[in-house]
């Protein structure tokens, strides 16, 4: 493993989905976007937003909030599409809002606890604590498997 | 090591080998006495092994090595090529082929079976009479590979040739400690060592596994020296890491056969080891071979000016940003209009492949059918090196070969009717191809008898396709086309090569679906298909129209014509929407529905119908408003959103919007 990998193996991409923090690993992530024209796929799944133009690419948008079966939110200016890669795919996550990268230790990472609230305990790697905020760091694999059988 | 990484090339090659080759065979057939084209078989045959060999792939190295050994006879006069010997020669580029597709599916060589070719590859070396003595031999050890038999036959001939020269055959056993780390290291440097006064005539393991470190602690050898069996011994033994050196004299002359026993229980082992390891590994890989091109350098420099242009466009419109002047910003956007006319042109390029890639494989074909059914043709190509996409080439070959046959079936008479009625007793099958604007035409052409419409007819009326009335009414254009139809055919008899009923409707479905279109021309002097293939698949002509707030493309090769109709005239049978629409019914689909579109468009009054067909069947869409044409880019939507229901893909307006392409083929 090169060093660079080492540097930024721990490093999360934080964004807020209906006021909770969520993390992805930094390496699955390629680029943050502001909200563009998204099209509307007919017969996707329901949690497809659309597909935008990124740079001459179709890339299909996952509406994060009816991914996760949350109340839906107006898009606004703060709403931010993060292009991550999964299984060689390039899909875009429709969020709330996406400033942060953190890099959290090991020790700050606990193993999912057995939470029932509104989301499905295994779209959950592990829940990350930074001061005082808890972050539910996602396994991006997860949320597209499902995706595929419905 | 991981040989993966370069499975893609080894298969593209051994590819283009292959072609090479069956040319090649084609050609000797023809020319036997040309001692040029089996040097360039041998040669090939030499390169497949070496390739093989590396990659792992023993059944293709063994089944080469063979031919090899054939071909070399022939090389050096010792032998004289006859039809059969060509015939088997192609048995064995067939086989090849077969693994050689098996390995770009799986990733490995599949369980076809070789054996019955090595076997007459050695009946031709050695004639019959000493085969017989081997039957034996061989029936007992039918499941064991037989590298031993064949490489000793092979050793033979030059072993014998070394003892009469004064030399001797030494086969020696090598068993290496089995703690030794570097395996291969350690067999090289015995190699090394062996190769300074010996020449390693056999190895089993083969060399190329030996070097990979696919053996177990020993290797065999068969050896050639002048020098004596005690110095080598000595030699090899100084070598450290090594556990125990068996030497034994060979005398050719009556022990071959001892020799292989031992050799093969040996090897029994010893395969039967690596039949398992290679079991697991393609378990654990399945290789993906992505489709690949190959292009000419010219080409990609081209490309490369042309975007260092754009470059130089690009740095020009910055500066005009801060000038502002109005008159530069025209000539900028007129020098960008035209570098980005040429890259398109360019990269359409690359994509293009010469269509001998479809026609290469066809004069076999031809030779074997004609074999098969007992007429002479000769088939005439013309055009191979027109360019087509690379998606329609691997698509057109299906189609053509369905012609071809048919034409080889049913078109060309036996010879004696051709002979009754005049023509040349060879019949000719012409293949031509070229560029015609902006599509490729491909001509199948033939001078037999043409089709016969009185008997297309009354096929016709018996299969229940049209009735009487109907068939007294057609002309002859419309009668060929009935040949077009699904259910049908004509041969009097069912053969293997063509008339299963299910022939030019799947001819017709498949180069429609590449956006083309198919005719037929007869007449008692011969039939000639014409298909006509757009350029290419990536970029279509397209209508753009407005369902609700959002557009869609419809690909114009499948628009049949735009009408308005009244809504009031719209009927409803058995839950369809038709309109009677020049005295036929016309199913009506609403495209809002469909696609699940909101909109407050109204649909009273005169409504926009776009009119599209799928081979005979004709449907109209109901859309809100037209657009325009335009020609547009074909984007995939994917591999997350691939397959999703009446969607092709994806195309980007001129205003960075993406639009869908409806897939209308799918929702009739």
């Amino acid at each position: 493993m090169s060093e660079k990998l080492v540097a930024t193996e721990n490093q999360y991409v934080l964004f807020k989905l209906n006021d909770e923090y969520y993390g992805i690993d930094i390496l699955n992530v390629q680029t943050i976007e502001k909200v563009m024209d998204i099209t509307r796929v007919p017969y996707a799944p329901d949690f497809v937003e659309g597909v935008i133009n990124l740079r001459g690419e179709v890339v299909p948008v996952i509406h994060l909030r009816k991914r996760f079966s949350l109340p839906h939110g107006e898009i606004n200016e703060e709403s931010r599409i993060i292009i991550v890669t999964i299984d060689e795919m390039i899909i875009g996550l429709l969020v709330d809002s996406s400033s942060e990268v953190l890099h959290l230790d090991v020790s700050d990472i606990d193993d999912v606890p057995n939470m029932s609230d509104n989301l499905k305990n295994d779209y959950v790697k592990g829940i990350g604590k930074n001061q005082e905020r808890i972050i539910i760091l996602l396994d991006l694999s997860k949320i597209l498997d499902k995706g595929e059988e419905s | 090591m991981d040989m993966n990484q370069y499975l893609d090339i080894f298969i593209e090659e051994s590819k283009e080998h292959l072609q090479n080759m069956n040319q090649s065979l084609l050609e000797l057939e023809n020319n036997h006495k040309d001692i040029g084209l089996v040097n360039e078989i041998f040669r090939i045959a030499h390169t497949l092994k070496g390739m093989s060999a590396t990659m792992g792939y023993t059944k293709v190295a063994n089944l080469t090595h063979e031919m090899e050994n054939v071909l070399q006879l022939l090389r050096s006069n010792e032998m004289e090529l006859s039809e059969k010997i060509v015939d088997i020669l192609f048995e064995c580029l067939d086989t090849l082929e077969g693994y050689i597709n098996e390995v770009s599916n799986s990733g490995t060589e599949g369980d076809m079976d070789s054996d019955y070719l090595v076997k007459k590859l050695h009946e031709i070396i050695h004639g019959k009479s000493e085969d017989a003595v081997k039957e034996n031999l061989k029936v007992s050890s039918q499941e064991v590979d037989n590298i031993s038999i064949e490489i000793e036959e092979f050793s033979k001939e030059i072993a014998q040739k070394a003892i009469q020269e004064g030399y001797h055959c030494y086969k020696m056993q090598i068993e290496l400690n089995p703690n030794c780390m570097l395996k291969a290291a350690r067999a090289f440097i015995i190699f090394n060592t062996l190769e300074q006064d010996c020449e390693i005539l056999k190895s089993n393991p083969p060399v190329e596994d030996i070097e990979d470190e696919k053996f177990e602690s020993s290797f065999e050898l068969i050896i050639i020296s002048a020098v004596e069996q005690d110095i080598i011994q000595q030699k090899i033994s100084s070598i450290s890491e090594i556990e125990n050196v068996l030497m034994e004299k060979v005398d050719i002359n009556f022990s071959i056969e001892d020799v292989n026993l031992k050799n093969k229980v040996e090897e029994q082992k010893e395969t039967k080891t690596e039949d398992k390891t290679e079991n697991s590994t393609s378990q654990t890989k399945k290789p993906k071979v992505g489709k690949t091109v190959r292009v000419d350098i010219d080409r990609l420099d081209n490309l490369m000016n042309l975007v260092s242009e754009l470059i130089i466009t690009r740095s020009r419109l910055e500066e005009i940003d801060e000038s502002g002047k109005k008159q530069n910003m025209n000539e900028a956007i007129e020098y960008l209009e035209r570098i980005t006319t040429n890259l398109h042109d360019a990269v359409m390029k690359v994509r293009m492949v010469s269509i001998d890639r479809v026609f290469n494989r066809f004069p076999r074909m031809v030779r074997d059918l004609s074999k098969e059914v007992g007429k002479e043709i000769s088939l005439v190509m013309l055009g191979e090196d027109t360019e087509v996409d690379r998606t329609v080439i691997d698509e057109i070959g299906d189609p053509l070969i369905h012609l071809i046959r048919n034409s080889i079936d049913h078109g060309i008479e036996d010879p004696e009717t051709r002979k009754q009625h005049g023509k040349s007793e060879i019949g000719t099958l012409k293949l031509n191809a070229y560029p015609d604007g902006n599509s490729v035409v491909i001509e199948v052409e033939d001078d037999g008898q043409g089709v016969n419409i009185e008997k297309v007819k009354k096929k016709a009326i018996d299969k229940g396709l049209i009735t009487k009335e109907q068939a007294e009414m057609m002309d002859d254009k419309e009668a060929v086309n009935l040949l077009f139809k699904s259910g049908f055919s004509t041969a009097d008899k069912i053969s293997d090569i063509s008339g299963r009923g299910v022939g030019l409707d799947v001819v017709k479905t498949k180069i429609e679906s590449l956006g083309g279109v198919v005719e037929v021309k007869t007449s008692s002097a011969g039939t000639i298909f014409i298909i006509r293939l757009p350029l290419t698949l990536a970029i279509i002509q397209a209508l753009l129209v407005m369902i609700g707030e959002e557009k869609y493309a419809i690909p114009l090769n499948s628009i049949k014509e735009i009408i308005t109709i009244d809504s009031s005239k719209i009927r409803k049978i058995q839950d369809q929407e038709v309109v009677l629409y020049r005295n036929t019914t016309l199913p009506i689909l609403r495209m809002n529905q469909i696609l699940n579109v909101e909109t407050n468009h109204s649909y009273e009054g005169d409504l926009t119908v776009v009119v599209a067909r799928k081979g005979d069947k004709t449907a109209g869409f109901v859309v809100d408003h037209l657009i325009g044409q335009q020609e547009i880019v074909i984007k995939s939507l994917g591999k997350f959103l691939a397959g999703i229901h009446c969607i092709a893909g994806a195309t980007i307006l001129g205003n960075g919007q993406v639009a869908l392409i409806v897939d209308t083929n799918s929702l009739f």
